[in-house]
């Protein structure tokens, strides 16, 4: 098995991102996202398992009531799949695919994975009330100048920042 | 020709869905390549270690801002009809300071947790079903906190709304400020190497 090929150069994958993102803005009106589309997929769930708590929540109905009718068939959804693609095929051609956990070599598996969960329910409650995640807000809200936008990302810095302390030897 | 393309009805619903799946393609492509799959290239950030993360997302900013600016003022894009989120000053604010410690503790932001799962980090599946417990959590609080939830609206306001500047003044000053960041990162990556 060859080695794994060097990133991409910050500058040029900055570059990337961003005409991605211009060309969601110049064929769609919209921009990216990810947290979106990882809420349609729990009020899908919710309304599979429990029709009648999901349809009395204002919050998964918002989800639920989209213009095709399937919480599913929604264009962030779409998106989202595609990002595991590309993911998969750019991780493929960079001979980067492999089973593994990142953390510090002297951190413990069982720690890490303790903390990747609760950092998890963290982030997915704050992109809820953030309204949006570094994609929805930080990239796309960013470019359109959004005041929202600029606030939740000076806030997600400073807050990373402050709390690294904690969690260094997980990183170092 | 008139951008954006579907807001002038050039195409339907379900063509939407397949340009979406494509849009997704090219973002997680360059996320990969940025090495963002990487839990410990992400958190390298908030140690001073590895800067890229900041790099990134402030080039694809500019670039994307540059980009709308100037098909606007070549009169091919109607700045009007690109969807800009409204604000709750507020709730925002919180939620990225939430945001922030589990993007420190955990090593991923929702995007790029996409990226590490299908290039096979297991942190990053175990991140993944964290993210969606937290979402879960916030639905079904969601009529408790409905209130605050919708708390100090600002509306669609913009930094050019804000501070009453001509747009272009202002995308001048955050790419003056973004180069002058940039400067400032391979600097202090130079002196968190030795």
């Amino acid at each position: 098995m060859k080695n794994p090929k060097p990133y991409l150069n910050p500058y040029l994958a900055g570059i990337g991102l961003g005409l991605v993102l211009l060309s969601a803005f110049v064929i769609m009106g919209r921009g990216l996202g990810a947290s979106g589309a990882f809420t349609s997929v729990v009020a899908a769930g919710v309304n599979t398992v429990a029709p009648a708590h999901a349809q009395s929540n204002e919050h998964y109905k918002e989800y639920l009531n989209t213009p095709s009718g399937n919480p599913l068939k929604e264009w962030l959804v779409y998106e989202i799949a595609g990002v595991l693609i590309g993911g998969f095929l750019s991780g493929l051609i960079s001979r980067r695919i492999k089973r593994s956990v990142e953390k510090s070599p002297s951190y413990t598996v069982a720690s890490r994975m303790f903390f990747a969960f609760f950092g998890g329910i963290l982030l997915g409650f704050g992109s809820k009330l953030a309204r949006g995640c570094t994609s929805g807000q930080a990239l796309t809200g960013g470019a359109l100048m959004s005041v929202g936008s600029w606030v939740f990302m000076v806030a997600v810095f400073a807050s990373a920042y402050a709390f690294a302390y904690f969690f260094r030897r997980q990183w170092q | 020709m008139n951008a954006p393309f579907f807001q002038f009805g050039m195409f339907d619903l379900e063509s939407a869905l397949i340009i979406a799946f494509f849009i997704g393609i090219g973002f997680g492509f360059f996320l990969e390549q940025a090495g963002f799959g990487s839990g410990m290239k992400l958190a390298g950030q908030f140690y001073f270690r590895d800067l890229t993360v900041f790099k990134v997302m402030f080039t694809a900013i500019i670039t994307a801002m540059l980009g709308l600016f100037w098909l606007s003022w070549l009169g091919f894009l109607d700045l009007s009809l690109v969807k800009v989120l409204p604000t709750y000053f507020v709730p925002q604010l919180i939620g990225g300071l939430i945001f922030g410690v589990g993007f420190v503790m955990g090593g991923y932001c929702p995007g790029t947790c996409c990226v590490a799962v299908v290039t096979g980090r297991m942190d990053g599946w175990i991140h993944l079903l964290g993210m969606f417990a937290g979402i879960f959590f916030f639905g079904e609080i969601y009529p408790f906190i409905e209130g605050w939830y919708n708390s100090t609206p600002m509306g669609e306001t913009t930094l050019v709304s804000l501070f009453n500047l001509p747009y272009g003044t202002m995308v001048f000053m955050i790419v003056a400020v973004a180069l002058l960041g940039f400067y400032g990162a391979e600097k202090l990556e130079q002196n968190f190497s030795k």
